[in-house]
């Protein structure tokens, strides 16, 4: 892995992610044969950063554990939004991260699966997806801050607080706009059951009346009555 | 002067509590585990929640990386779990839906390890103590944290309450328009019923007539 030097601002979050990810093995793992899709959600308030760090392992039998994967194991990553519009569809490669920012409110679907881009050959063994996604102000790259605007310790914990705060209130107005769906719901399943009874009952009565004077005329016609 | 900030990334990243939330979807009949590797003496949590789904329950066990079952419920709507890692391996935790044939469940988990580690790795080992200041800070930190585990487990009610309602909605719009079409259609089989019976005698006598 190169190392980038030139930039004064830091290294890319990328990069040093990807190196805890390797130092450390990174969040926890899935096992996933190839192919197979693996579904996550994540209910999330509008304009959210969500970065999800990944790195994954061919399982190798003769050893009986897992290799990091060859270059020819690629992510494929699918990010829908409450609308079932996508916001992301990519290919990446066997370790690195993805990211998006929720334009909408709700549940948004991110969907992984593995694939094996050489010669289009299907591998059969046992893969396993290290997953970290991190949300809101975790994304922040403090150490980022620090050296860019030579910020003291006590700003920096400032700006963390700072930060936990507008998470709060983006939470708290997403909460507000989902309660008011649940309302509508509410009233919209009161309303119709209010007015389906009321139709029901009238077209009870309706049937009724007409039941009764259709065998009437028929009997009368028949000259039983 | 990069590589001094280089270290810094690496430790701040390498020191960062692993786990995450997350809500997938959990199939019919199906199982699905996460690994992870844990250092011994590390404190992991595990919560865990269906959102929806069946009756809103789920089985859920804990292995150490020696195979024994360190935790397992069944049938559990929520429930928390820490644990001390006696043993350093890979832990796995598992969700079965194995005992429900039809009905597809919706589960959160979260799944904490170690501690939050300081927002700069040099914070963490400082010689002298905290000002005031910072004590504040540390205070309203951990009080924020908190107020949003609080706002997660209430947007999780949330979600499970208005799933609930959206079901009722469009179960309540399905049953009224076919009860009322069951109702045209009994009342019109109910008068062509009665008038066939009075047609066939009708027929009868006329039979013996000819």
């Amino acid at each position: 892995m190169t190392v980038l030097v030139s930039n004064r601002y830091g290294l890319p979050l990328l990069l040093g992610q990807l190196l805890a990810l390797m130092g450390h093995g990174g969040a926890f793992y899935l096992e996933v044969r190839e192919l197979e899709e693996k579904c996550f959600i994540q209910e999330i308030p509008d304009g959210t950063v969500v970065i999800g760090n990944y790195k994954t392992e061919l399982y190798d039998p003769a050893m009986e554990k897992y290799q990091p994967s060859p270059q020819w194991i690629n992510l494929f990553v699918f990010v829908k939004d409450p609308e079932n519009k996508n916001l992301l569809a990519r290919q990446y490669g066997p370790q690195g991260s993805f990211t998006f920012t929720s334009q909408s409110p709700g549940e948004h679907q991110i969907c992984l699966h593995l694939e094996s881009i050489r010669f289009a050959l299907f591998y059969d063994g046992k893969l396993a997806i290290h997953l970290d996604m991190q949300l809101g102000e975790h994304t922040n790259d403090y150490a980022g801050f620090a050296a860019k605007d030579k910020l003291t310790q006590l700003h920096l914990r400032l700006q963390q607080l700072v930060e936990q705060v507008e998470l709060i209130q983006k939470e708290q107005e997403y909460q507000r706009w989902r309660e008011e769906r649940f309302r509508q719901t509410s009233e919209s399943t009161n309303q119709q059951v209010l007015w389906w009874s009321i139709l029901q009952t009238l077209i009870l009565v309706a049937t009724g009346v007409w039941q009764m004077r259709h065998l009437k005329s028929f009997f009368k016609a028949k000259k039983l009555v | 002067s990069a590589l001094p900030l280089l270290l810094l990334l690496v430790l701040l990243r390498a020191e960062r509590p692993r786990g995450a939330e997350l809500t997938f979807e959990l199939p019919d009949s199906a199982r699905q585990c996460f690994h992870e590797d844990v250092e011994r003496g590390a404190r992991f949590s595990l919560d865990y929640q269906v959102i929806t789904g069946g009756h809103y329950d789920v089985d859920c066990y804990v292995e150490d990386p020696l195979g024994n079952t360190i935790y397992r419920e069944t049938k559990k709507q929520y429930d928390s779990f820490t644990h001390q890692a006696e043993v350093k391996g890979v832990y796995q935790f598992c969700f079965s839906n194995e005992f429900s044939t039809f009905s597809h469940k919706t589960i959160y988990f979260d799944f904490q390890v170690g501690d939050e580690p300081p927002i700069l790795p040099d914070m963490g080992n400082r010689v002298t103590a905290l000002t005031q200041m910072e004590s504040a800070c540390v205070t309203i930190h951990e009080a924020l944290k908190t107020v949003i585990d609080s706002q997660t487990h209430y947007r999780l009610r949330e979600a499970q309450d208005r799933a609930r309602a959206e079901d009722l909605n469009s179960r309540v719009s399905y049953w009224s328009v076919g009860e009322t079409v069951a109702l045209f259609v009994v009342s019109f089989s109910q008068v062509l019923l009665l008038k066939s019976f009075f047609t066939e005698k009708r027929a009868g006598p006329r039979a013996l007539h000819s």
